[in-house]
């Protein structure tokens, strides 16, 4: 029995059924989602006891050289409140693992993500106009710092938007439409890419296995 | 009474369905071929960054995404991989996403088998562990107390590429193919900045324009921003290559450019109909 085959086919009968919603609701379609989800549940909860539990955990609380370690109980335990959810009387237990995830999440990058996000974002707007590379690099830069200020003044709502400021916050909005533009763009074309890829999956891969080379 | 310009406003979305599947087929039914014109730009900054590793150099390749991302950056990986190890370059790979491990494998290993580079020798896959961020930050530390073994198993002190290689710094470069989070906003910030590794990246169409102010301040070298990415990584590659190998991305632009082409053309008739009804509306009153 050629699994490749198998494989091969199942991939293409599904993901025919998932495309035939775009004509109209149908029982194919309902089956390959739930099909889906379920297998992505069942596979979640094996990866993450073989991949997770088992090497990070288990293996440190027992290791194969013999002799368990105790200290490896207080994260079992801390997962263990987690699952306790469940349990409408236990489930306040919950709170002291989320409590360590959010402190240790929010400890570790807040500054990394200010450094990162905020304060090299602003080093990088503060450009010198005379810097070389030519006209279209000085145009570049203008509108970088231009688009920047006017962007801000838009969000800036102490003061009505009348006037100069009125003016500015619309270059700025104009600015953020352009940058929404360019994202709906980018998204189209992930979104077409990923049809090509299946697309490709179907021409070069399912119909060979009729016997149909294109 | 609606003009038939009118009409075209409310034509049957299926109708568009079957256009749009149509404008995809046909072109990579017919092998249509475009070209891919490389000009200055994210993709070319990165192949030059990677271009100007010497060999014996090492590599740190996170696979940060799953099959359903696939079709845009598994050909980013091939093209990468190619790259790296035709100019010597070794590899220690890894994935912050669970399924990033198999396609990162099998990236490596196609690769590695048509150049005759050998495992654990040219290139290693260290596998995945959870944590993201706080990951990448014990690896800035001590890489071998994360990984103490490769995905299958093998202990890393058992493997020669990972011979000099104990935290992040010893890499001399970072490269994340990135779906989404964990992926590159984490290595650019818990590695690029922190431990001044240079960052490099392809990514998903989606998220590219969120990861281009990374490039203008200089936190990434370079950038792969989806299937278009992909295409002018696997174009540069070729250069100079005798009897490249197939990749999917290239082709796969061509039928990406037809199906821009029928976007923009609803859209203009979109928006014509809508004038027309509007004017037509208008004159009623």
């Amino acid at each position: 029995m050629n699994w490749t085959v198998i494989g091969i086919w199942l991939g293409a009968l599904l993901s025919l059924s998932l495309y035939s919603f775009l004509y109209k609701d149908n029982p194919f379609y309902k089956f390959a989602e739930h099909l889906f989800v379920g297998m992505s549940a069942g596979y979640w909860v094996i990866y993450t006891i073989m991949n997770v539990l088992i090497p990070n955990w288990w293996n440190n609380l027992v290791p194969a050289e013999g002799g368990m370690q105790p200290i490896w109980l207080i994260p079992g335990f801390l997962g263990l409140f987690m699952v306790l959810r469940v349990v409408p009387k236990l489930s306040g237990l919950s709170r002291m693992s989320l409590a360590l995830i959010v402190g240790t999440g929010a400890g570790l990058s807040m500054t990394a993500m200010f450094q990162t996000n905020a304060l090299a974002q602003v080093n990088g707007t503060i450009i010198s106009l005379g810097q070389g590379g030519g006209w279209f690099n000085w145009v570049s830069n203008i509108i970088v710092v231009a688009g920047v200020v006017c962007g801000l003044v838009y969000f800036f709502f102490s003061k009505a938007h009348t006037g100069i400021v009125g003016k500015t916050a619309n270059v700025g909005i104009t600015i953020l439409m352009v940058a929404f533009g360019a994202s709906f763009g980018y998204t189209v074309m992930a979104r077409i890419s990923l049809l090509i890829g299946q697309t490709q999956f179907l021409l070069f891969d399912w119909l060979p296995t009729m016997g149909i080379h294109l | 009474m609606s003009t038939f310009i009118e009409k075209l406003g409310n034509i049957d979305r299926r109708i568009i369905f079957i256009v749009m599947a149509l404008a995809v087929i046909i072109p990579l039914a017919v092998r249509l071929t475009l070209p891919i014109p490389i000009d200055e730009g994210p993709s070319k900054n990165m192949y030059d960054a990677v271009d100007a590793l010497p060999p014996g150099s090492t590599v740190l390749l996170s696979f940060d995404y799953d099959p359903s991302t696939m079709p845009e950056l598994q050909p980013m990986a091939i093209a990468l991989a190619q790259q790296l190890m035709t100019k010597d370059i070794k590899i220690v790979s890894l994935a912050l996403w669970p399924m990033g491990v198999s396609l990162g494998n099998e990236a490596l290993s196609y690769v590695s088998d048509s150049l005759g580079r050998e495992e654990y020798v040219d290139w290693v896959n260290l596998g995945y562990k959870t944590g993201g961020g706080v990951l990448i930050v014990r690896m800035g530390s001590d890489i071998k107390s994360v990984f103490p073994e490769d995905y299958s198993g093998k202990s890393v002190d058992e493997i020669p590429v990972m011979d000099e290689i104990n935290m992040l710094g010893d890499f001399d470069m970072i490269i994340s193919l990135s779906a989404g989070d964990p992926g590159i906003p984490a290595w650019v910030m818990m590695a690029g900045d922190r431990y001044d590794i240079p960052i490099g990246g392809g990514c998903t169409a989606v998220s590219a324009p969120q990861f281009y102010p990374y490039l203008g301040t200089g936190q990434m070298l370079g950038l792969l921003g989806g299937l278009k990415g992909a295409a002018d990584y696997e174009t540069m590659v070729r250069i100079g290559v005798d009897d490249p190998p197939a990749g999917t991305a290239t082709p796969g632009m061509a039928a990406q450019s037809v199906a821009h082409l029928v976007i923009m053309l609803f859209i203009i008739l979109g928006n014509i109909s809508y004038l027309a009804s509007k004017k037509r509306k208008g004159g009623a009153k």
